[in-house]
């Protein structure tokens, strides 16, 4: 097909990424769609919200990002917000981590569900080192780095377990993940439990951790809040963009890339082929779970967020978007970086929704999840959408055509026989 | 002593009832990872059923009078709307694995993320509030009470302290059907067909076994197992509310079932070693074993976060020493496709 110059267009769509691109937009749009259909359902049962609020609940739910609020006369109006796009890129920080933590193992052929508690051993060590190393101790950006390793190396010892129970002793990683991810929960809340980092100078707040801007330590904002003002935003957008990009270069252009990949497709091929698989399982889930750490860090290292230690019931939902947001990618680090954005934009769009009307914020958890759902078979719309663009290309077309020329003097010889 | 084999039981019999329901799931050949997601959807659609019965007045008399046995009926159809639901829930799953082909984790992971999303939508909604609770408690409208029984003043002895007062007869319900599934599991054609599905679907199809119609069943029971058994744990444990979460139980659950190594029995003892940790867990400050007046386990001074880490932890460790003799049905995981046969 590459001989004709005409079809480069069409070319285009053969290609395997602009079908795994679009099959994800086609869940996006299927995710939003179901999303509008039940608050217009909602809307039209309840009487308080009615055609009129199901109307703007289906607006702000695509464009909540803008909306500015409501005027004098009541309806929504919509603008550029500096302060919510800032927002949207603070949030996406921990989602984008996550997400490539996912996508990693899965390149290696794990499902790296264990996110959550490596997100939350990366939270817990970047806030036990940053607030207990004293600020007059040491300049306040070295501890700032030692909180950013620290949680590295706590979160790719995590990860390490199931990585090691998988290639050792052949453990479902998945069980060994969830596993960790409720151990981690209760020994964090465990560890903060008997620490004297608990906020004990604001009596109203129980079970909350001091700000890291108690020790005077907090990620720079790199002149971002000069752009977004009155935002969250800060350098950690950009370091999760470098890191996104250092694991893209690390998957399709380094050797070790390769023979992760290579373990993901046929462990035992790679082995066969002089590839150490146990070595690489452990290395990617130590990876994967650095990865998540580092969300967890840039979270809490923040300094504008409040860490809620009593966590033991409930695992933070961070570490579960990384799925969704890896798997909408087809676990490509650069894409990553797009949906991990997506999915705090939605993030915010429900924050609107629920200040703004007498919805909830959990539509978009429904829209996340049913994307999630059709990202399950996401292989089956990509078989689909290929069948659709080679029906139309002429080449094949022509090819058909032949084909049936050729082929149907038989053909109908057998239908007469089947048409009964 | 009573108060200990009491609670224990609580927290195991959804547990056990659960983790069946996995064993169904994974014996017909489905990874049913979405157990948590199906028992916060069943928790959620029976407190509401509960809710609406109770704003339609239609146990309003039996509870006046304490009638037991309508109130019990009334716990029994909450209990049959909930497995209903779960049962309609788990078919998004079952769809997705066996009619698409697509990967049972994630398929699994989505109803995980599905349920708490449009459960908490709703009740949002409903209740204005992020939980949803039944009017009065679920003591006073489910649970066996002393007072009720035999007045206030008899004096209970060790069995009926332990086994009828302040007990809530659901959880017996769910030990009888524990029982009567494992025996339909294990003793029937049915069972031995959809087993025969997890283990070599191929020879199964190739005796005229429909393998997608009983990976279909299996998946459907499971759904209603955990649909019954979360709502089953809002009743006992959380006083009849849903809020969106279950705690982790339906993945304690799979913990349970790969710990008692996909069979009946060794699942029953399994959930209740989980189940006597939650308690501990839960009560270790005020559990007073031998009645003498001497809290040991809070003399020991071990912290809660221990007791509640050490089922996960255990669960480990067994898999580590296990994993080589476990014995996880053959095809689990792997879509079913005729045209390899």
């Amino acid at each position: 097909m590459s001989t004709a110059p005409k079809a480069k267009g069409l070319n285009l769509l053969h290609k395997d990424g602009t079908r795994t691109v679009l099959a994800s937009l086609i869940s996006i749009l299927i995710g939003m769609l179901v999303g509008a259909v039940v608050i217009i359902i909602v809307g039209l049962v309840t009487p308080e919200i009615g055609i009129k609020g199901a109307f703007e609940g289906v607006r702000l739910v695509i464009a909540g990002m803008f909306a500015t609020g409501r005027d004098a006369a009541g309806n929504l109006t919509f603008g550029f917000s500096p302060v919510y796009m800032g927002n949207m890129f603070f949030r996406a920080v921990p989602i984008i981590m996550t997400g490539l933590s996912v996508a990693l193992a899965y390149k290696t052929g794990l499902f790296n569900i264990g996110t959550p508690g490596q997100y939350l051993m990366g939270i817990t060590a970047s806030l036990f080192i940053s607030l207990s190393i004293p600020s007059t101790a040491m300049p306040t950006w070295l501890i700032w780095l030692l909180a950013f390793l620290g949680a590295i190396v706590a979160g790719a010892l995590w990860g390490a377990i199931p990585g090691l129970l998988k290639a050792l002793l052949n453990i479902n990683e998945v069980i060994a993940c969830i596993m960790t991810n409720w151990i981690a929960a209760n020994l964090v809340t465990w560890m903060f439990e008997f620490s004297n980092l608990k906020n004990i100078e604001e009596g109203t707040k129980t079970a909350y951790i001091y700000k890291t801007t108690h020790n005077g330590v907090a990620t720079s904002k790199l002149g971002l809040d000069q752009i977004f003002t009155n935002s969250q935003i800060n350098g950690g957008i950009v370091i999760a963009i470098l890191i996104a990009v250092l694991m893209y270069i690390l998957i399709t252009k380094t050797t070790f890339g390769y023979q992760l990949k290579a373990c993901g497709s046929n462990r035992f091929a790679a082995r066969y082929a002089g590839i150490k698989d146990k070595r690489n399982i452990v290395l990617s889930m130590a990876i994967a779970g650095a990865l998540a750490a580092i969300g967890g860090a840039l979270y809490a290292l923040s300094g504008n967020t409040e860490f809620y230690w009593n966590t033991y019931q409930t695992l933070p939902g961070e570490g579960f978007t990384g799925i969704p947001v890896a798997l909408l990618a087809a676990n490509n680090p650069i894409g990553v970086i797009f949906t991990g954005m997506f999915m705090s934009m939605l993030d915010i769009c429900g924050q609107r929704l629920t200040s703004l009307t007498a919805y909830n914020e959990y539509i978009t958890d429904v829209i996340i999840a049913v994307i999630v759902y059709l990202s399950a078979f996401s292989l089956m719309i990509k078989l689909l959408i290929g069948k659709r663009f080679q029906r139309n290309d002429p080449l094949v077309r022509a090819a058909e055509d032949l084909q049936n020329l050729t082929k149907k003097p038989a053909e109908d010889a057998g239908k007469g026989g089947n048409d009964e | 002593m009573s108060f200990l084999i009491r609670s224990t039981l609580i927290y195991a019999v959804p547990l056990m009832i659960v983790a069946l329901a996995g064993v169904f799931a994974e014996r017909s050949g489905i990874i049913n990872l979405a157990l948590e997601g199906i028992m916060i959807f069943g928790a959620f659609m029976g407190v509401m059923f509960v809710r609406l019965v109770q704003e339609w007045g239609w146990f309003a008399e039996a509870f006046t009078a304490k009638n037991l046995w309508a109130l019990q009926g009334f716990a029994l159809l909450a209990m049959l709307f909930a497995a209903l639901c779960g049962a309609l829930f788990s078919l998004l799953l079952a769809f997705a694995a066996i009619n698409l082909r697509a990967d049972q984790t994630i398929g699994g992971t989505a109803l995980n993320l599905i349920a708490p999303a449009v459960v908490l939508f709703f009740i949002r909604i409903i209740a204005n509030q992020s939980t949803l609770n039944i009017s009065g408690s679920s003591a006073d409208w489910f649970m066996l009470k002393k007072s009720v029984l035999w007045g206030r003043t008899y004096k209970t002895n060790f069995f009926e302290s332990t086994f009828i007062d302040k007990v809530f007869p659901a959880t017996y319900v769910c030990i009888l059907v524990f029982v009567v599934m494992a025996i339909l599991l294990y003793k029937t054609r049915f069972g031995l067909r959809l087993r025969s599905c997890g283990e070599n679907p191929k020879a199964s199809d190739s005796l005229g076994i429909n393998v997608l119609k009983m990976r279909y069943a299996g998946v459907t029971i499971s759904g209603a197992l955990a649909g019954m058994g979360g709502f089953v744990y809002a009743m006992t444990t959380a006083n009849c509310t849903a809020n969106g979460d279950v705690a982790g139980f339906g993945f304690l659950a799979l913990a349970v079932m790969i710990f008692g190594n996909w069979k009946p029995l060794n699942i029953a003892g399994a959930a209740l070693i989980f189940g006597l940790f939650k308690c501990i867990a839960a009560s270790y400050t005020s559990l007073d074993i031998n009645g003498d007046g001497i809290f040991w386990l809070k003399e020991i001074g071990v912290s809660a976060n221990f007791y509640r880490l050490l089922p996960y932890v255990i669960t480990l460790v067994v898999l580590a020493f296990t994993s080589k003799s476990s014995r996880a049905p053959k095809a689990e995981g792997i879509p079913y496709d005729k045209s390899s046969r």
